[in-house]
């Protein structure tokens, strides 16, 4: 890619997280008026708890005093103290880090490759049964909400069949003799709701899939491959699949708020002990600092994995050089 | 003679309409529950306020309720009704604010070009690429949770593409004679957006507007399961929140938690089934597809 528009995608992602930082401050200060007695609604709260918070929010002084002060905070990664655990919110936050990025990656990873694998299928049998058996699943999927999917996945999979347990990534109070054993649990913790967020993407993606591959096929070079005799499968895994493929990044990037969206209301069904759960814990004990936190830290890495789609993009496909 | 030309167009469309099966099926399912909404709570015995006795709690289906009993003894088939009126209401005020929002700043954006382009597309950038539910869950928790503010948070937060779309369709629109002609005239800015823009971006609004308003229906439906719902309203989110929070999902209740479920997925599917078949008939090159 060019330097300069390397340069000023990097400006962009850079304005879009000070944005962030800003929205994060009003938010949570200037909005409802008083902060304190937004925090003060907590009965969680304690009296020097409210003490603290003044002093860490330095909010006997002016605004734009208050405003470096946060600004400083989020630079040391102080993300200030939260009411439900009593513990900073950076230490409990980097905790569940791990556990969603299991659940969504493996997601993504699956989701990823069923979908194109189907939509391949779909734009090769173009009008067949099947074709329309794909676009059924897209609209359908994506008219559920998920976590009324994950409802239903827990009543038929846990509750009525009782293959699968129903809630948390380990056995609760079991100690594992060896990492085989140990695995072999978190897998069967894990199946449900990485299955369950898979079926959420696959239908979009095996649609995208389908759409570009017709798009490419319709084109000239692709008339010129299969008038030098190449056959069908040949032209279509060789020739067309590869162009086809690019539009996926781009799906994929603008997917990432759809998939945290996701990741919330599956930990929130299986309980699951990653981010999403732990926003919604934050929620319903109404602990702001923790809740802030999560934000700020959710919004960030999806600006930057958008960036990150960007560059990829615009590396992978030179026809955007310019 | 402009206005005998629009009502060709939109006798076109309706025709267009009627005969996309995909349409046709969308516009039949939504209309159901329009009328549901409207008529619904008339015909059904049941108030929503009706707590029953203890002997009524969570009763499967019967001839006195159709569709059962809830966890407090109140009939299902009566709040999936006065659900119906609620989830549309909120869904259908939300995708009109942001309906609003999306074309003002779309329209702004493409008009006047330049820093305000680049500043209102930032904006929109940022509105674009943050993940829409922590900034609702993030709103709707320091607002309240009232019908009103769980409207205007996802009102406030679905504009963005809206206001892309448009951007795009004025820089175009803004390049024909009739602008440059009213330019010359000596009309102002607000006269040009208002008389010559929005109409010309207009058919792009509507077809954007049934996407936009499937979100807000989803959007609804998951803000209140996760408890940010307004505790005084019924609408299928909230069903689903008792439900789950009761336990009643795993107490195999399934005339609870299944359909409140479905209907969203109905509603949503016909917006879907719209939005899709609006993209075909309005964009002649899918048309073959």
């Amino acid at each position: 890619m060019h330097k300069g528009e390397l340069l000023k995608k990097l400006i962009y992602a850079c304005i879009t997280i000070l944005i962030v930082l800003v929205f994060n401050f009003l938010l949570f200060r200037v909005l409802p008026g008083d902060p304190l007695a937004m925090m003060m609604r907590n009965p969680r709260a304690t009296t020097e708890m409210l003490e603290g918070l003044k002093q860490f929010y330095g909010l006997d002084q002016p605004w734009y005093v208050q405003f470096f002060t946060y600004f400083k905070h989020m630079f040391q990664g102080n993300l200030g103290v939260s009411f439900l655990y009593k513990a900073p919110v950076s230490k409990i936050v980097v905790a569940r880090i791990l556990p969603t990025l299991l659940l969504v990656g493996v997601a993504e990873l699956l989701a990823i490759f069923v979908g194109i694998i189907i939509g391949i299928v779909a734009a090769w049998k173009r009008g067949t049964k099947l074709d329309v058996g794909t676009l059924s699943f897209s609209l359908i999927t994506y008219s559920v909400p998920t976590f009324w999917l994950g409802m239903i996945m827990l009543v038929v999979f846990c509750v009525g069949f009782k293959i699968f347990p129903t809630s948390g990534m380990f056995t609760p109070g079991m100690t594992f003799q060896t990492t085989g054993a140990m695995l072999h649990d978190l897998m069967r913790h894990s199946i449900l709701p990485i299955v369950t967020m898979a079926l959420v993407l696959i239908g979009e993606y095996a649609l995208t899939m389908r759409n570009t591959l017709i798009d490419v096929l319709s084109e000239d070079y692709i008339t010129t491959a299969r008038a030098k005799g190449f056959k069908e499968r040949y032209v279509l895994l060789k020739h067309a699949l590869p162009n086809a493929l690019l539009p996926m990044i781009t799906i994929i990037a603008i997917n990432i708020g759809f998939v945290v969206a996701g990741a919330i209301q599956i930990e929130t069904i299986f309980s699951w002990p990653g981010l999403g759960r732990l926003m919604y814990e934050a929620l319903s004990a109404r602990d702001y600092p923790l809740l802030q936190g999560i934000f700020l830290l959710v919004t960030v890495s999806v600006v930057l994995a958008n960036f990150l789609a960007d560059i990829t993009y615009s590396y992978i496909d030179p026809r955007i050089k310019n | 003679m402009k206005w005998t030309m629009r009502k060709r167009k939109m006798k076109a469309f309706g025709k267009a309409v009627y005969r996309n099966k995909m349409a046709f099926t969308g516009a039949v399912i939504l209309l159901l529950f329009i009328l549901v909404a409207i008529f619904g709570p008339i015909l059904i015995p049941f108030s929503t306020m009706d707590f029953g006795e203890v002997e009524d709690i969570l009763n499967p289906p019967s001839k006195a309720h159709l569709l059962g009993t809830d966890d407090m003894g109140r009939d299902v088939l009566a709040n999936l009704i006065s659900g119906a009126r609620i989830s549309l209401i909120i869904g259908g005020v939300a995708t009109f604010i942001s309906m609003g929002i999306g074309t003002l700043i779309g329209i702004c954006s493409g008009y006047f070009g330049k820093g305000i382009d680049n500043a209102l597309m930032r904006f929109t950038d940022f509105f674009l690429v943050i993940p829409w539910l922590p900034l609702m869950m993030v709103l709707a928790a320091i607002l309240g949770t009232s019908l009103l503010n769980i409207i205007f948070v996802i009102g406030i937060t679905g504009w963005a593409g809206t206001a892309r779309v448009v951007r795009s369709q004025t820089l175009s629109v803004r390049e024909r004679p009739f602008v440059e002609r009213a330019v010359s005239l000596g009309a102002g800015s607000g006269h040009i957006m208002a008389r010559h823009i929005l109409p010309n971006v207009f058919p792009l609004v509507f077809a954007n507007t049934v996407l936009v308003a499937a979100v807000a229906i989803v959007s609804e439906t998951t803000l209140s399961f996760l408890g940010l719902g307004d505790p005084s309203t019924a609408s299928w989110g909230m069903m689903l929140h008792y439900a789950f929070e009761s336990g009643s999902t795993s107490a195999g209740a399934y005339w609870y938690y299944l359909p409140p479920g479905i209907c969203v997925v109905l509603v949503v599917l016909s917006f879907t089934l719209l939005g899709y078949a609006f993209d075909e008939i309005l964009n002649p090159k899918l048309r073959k597809r």
